[in-house]
């Protein structure tokens, strides 16, 4: 019965897992084939294997820059919105202060706002500063629901270390900024990584910002992608190839934090 | 935020500056912005007239919009009555510990990580019938599928994008809620004899209850404002099928240009969110109040 039961769920999540998996290989599978060979033939695997594709993105700068591009504005967004939350997360965390709870809601509702809505005034707005077309917009607007998503998680992770350190540290003498940092700090720091993965996803797949704000010199990567249907029709090899590449560094963080997720999640907003 | 036994101390207002500053540059300014727009008929940048509620009035008339109100609506139960039950399943068969756990947690999340246009152009890849797995299978068995010539289909292969897409947040959510339960708490019931249906729901769903609740509020949120998917894969057709709220405002916005409309919808759309956000948030902070008493008593 026992042993029955284990096999059913085993059977569940190998069917899911496949279901995940299938269209990535398809996509994977298409990098690898040329164009004639995708709209030719119909095969599991490709027949004339090729790295053309790649070499053809990772030669051409028009193509890797936008990598490059997508990864300075999304590092800088993680950057920023962390060190901006920490304090902000400390103060919801451990004092009561007026209208902590509306500031904390308002903040919330920023994580919940389509970017469609705010799409035309941060063009205006961008434009206005002169920052248009720099990846410090893109950063800059990308704090918008990342700001609020680091602070909501870094607040659960806080509330869970109880407060008796804090004051421990202050009778022994330490100032707050020393205290936070060398005490505090490496408390949370499953918090900190998992917030900083949050926001490095939220703000690696977001397209509708990133491709409105930029033109030439910071485009990103997910804007770079659309080009690929031209007058001659798709170019569906150089299109899935480029669409592989994508999913690289978010399977990398994955790896370094997958430990962290679970338990992060449980310490985290339960 | 639920304790209230934290000292008072208005200090702590400085703490939170850095926050109030950035996010009054990427969300009040332009928000006003749009209140602006929304309340004038502008001509050229030079030439403006205040056209008061007009604009308001004439988008709640909109018949399009109607239409991809309720297409929105039935789009996000739908994402929910699926996407809720399975990762509540998926987070049961994810193994505990090991090597498994560590393959299985990198493949089920590996689609969270996807930029959202990445998995647009996925699945239309895959659901082409003359390149596309998907696509072909299905035509090998009979039936005529196309996601861009079927408003069925359409709409049917954007709802199993949404659902390849996002059940994963859902499962990891339930996972590490599924991982917090001591195992003091599986032995107990096991003294007691308890069924495997009777451990589920009385031990791991109220545990789990309070990552499920953000997972709802998450997954509610997030389909309400679905954008990019749907554009790269069926750009909005045929017709109107899978035109939802964001890919009508921005086609009202960016397409036509129309300012005024555009700015009007913009805010009714964004009060319905803060209405639904309004109600969620403190529905879930009643809930996690009263299961903290529970634990007490």
């Amino acid at each position: 019965m026992h042993e029955k039961r284990f096999h059913k769920r085993s059977i569940f999540l190998i069917a899911y897992m496949v279901f995940a998996l299938l269209p990535v290989y398809w996509m994977v599978n298409m990098s690898f084939k040329t164009n004639t060979e995708i709209l030719a033939s119909f095969a599991l695997f490709p027949q004339h294997f090729t790295w053309e594709n790649y070499h053809l993105i990772l030669t051409d700068v028009s193509w890797y820059s936008g990598y490059i591009n997508s990864l300075i504005y999304v590092a800088l967004n993680t950057v920023v919105s962390i060190t901006v939350a920490l304090p902000a997360a400390y103060a919801f965390s451990r004092y009561s202060f007026l209208g902590d709870k509306h500031v904390f809601f308002w903040l919330l509702t920023n994580r919940m706002t389509p970017p469609a809505v705010f799409l035309l005034p941060f063009f205006q707005l961008y434009t206005t500063v002169g920052l248009m077309d720099t990846h410090l917009a893109v950063a800059m607007a990308h704090l918008l629901f990342n700001v609020p998503l680091a602070v909501w998680i870094l607040e659960g992770f806080m509330s869970g270390i109880p407060r008796e350190i804090d004051e421990t540290a202050y009778i022994d003498g330490y100032s707050f900024p020393r205290f936070f940092v060398r005490i505090f700090l490496p408390l949370i720091k499953a918090g900190v990584g998992v917030a900083a993965f949050f926001c490095f996803m939220f703000s690696w797949v977001e397209l509708l910002l990133a491709r409105t704000l930029t033109s030439v010199n910071a485009k990103p990567i997910v804007a770079t992608m659309t080009r690929t249907v031209s007058a001659a029709g798709m170019d569906w090899a150089t299109l899935a190839a480029a669409g592989v590449l994508t999913i690289v560094p978010g399977a990398i963080v994955i790896w370094f934090v997958r430990n962290y997720i679970a338990k992060g999640f449980a310490m985290g907003r339960v | 935020m639920s304790a209230s036994n934290k000292p008072v101390n208005q200090k702590a207002w400085f703490l939170i500056l850095p926050v109030l500053v950035c996010v009054a540059f990427s969300a009040i300014l332009p928000l006003m912005t749009v209140v602006n727009y929304s309340v004038q008929d502008i001509i050229s940048p030079e030439r403006r007239v205040f056209v008061g509620t007009e604009w308001f009035v004439a988008i709640m008339r909109d018949e399009e919009l109607h239409g991809a109100l309720l297409r929105q609506i039935t789009f996000s139960l739908a994402v929910l009555l699926i996407e809720i039950p399975l990762g509540i399943a998926l987070a049961l068969s994810m193994p505990a510990q090991g090597w498994r756990a560590s393959v299985v947690l990198v493949v089920v999340s590996l689609s969270l990580l996807i930029p959202w246009n990445v998995v647009g152009t996925i699945w239309q890849i895959f659901g082409r019938s003359d390149i596309g797995l998907m696509g072909a299978a299905l035509q090998g068995l009979g039936i005529e599928y196309s996601y861009t010539g079927n408003a069925a289909h359409a709409w049917l292969t954007v709802l199993l994008m949404d659902v390849w897409h996002w059940t994963p947040l859902v499962a990891l959510l339930g996972y590490a809620g599924l991982r917090s339960i001591p195992d003091a708490y599986y032995q107990a019931a096991s003294i007691d004899g308890a069924s495997k249906l009777a451990v589920f729901w009385y031990v791991q769903l109220p545990k789990m209850r309070g990552v499920l609740m953000i997972a709802v509020l998450l997954r509610f949120m997030d389909s309400f404002m679905i954008y990019t998917e749907p554009f790269v894969l069926t750009g909005g057709g045929p017709g109107n099928a899978t035109t939802f709220l964001s890919q009508f405002l921005t086609q009202k916005a960016v397409g036509q240009f129309d300012l005024g409309p555009a700015a009007a919808f913009s805010l009714i759309y964004f009060l319905i969110i803060l209405l639904m956000c309004f109600v969620l948030f403190n529905w879930m902070q009643r809930v996690g109040t009263q299961a903290k008493e529970g634990d007490h008593a």
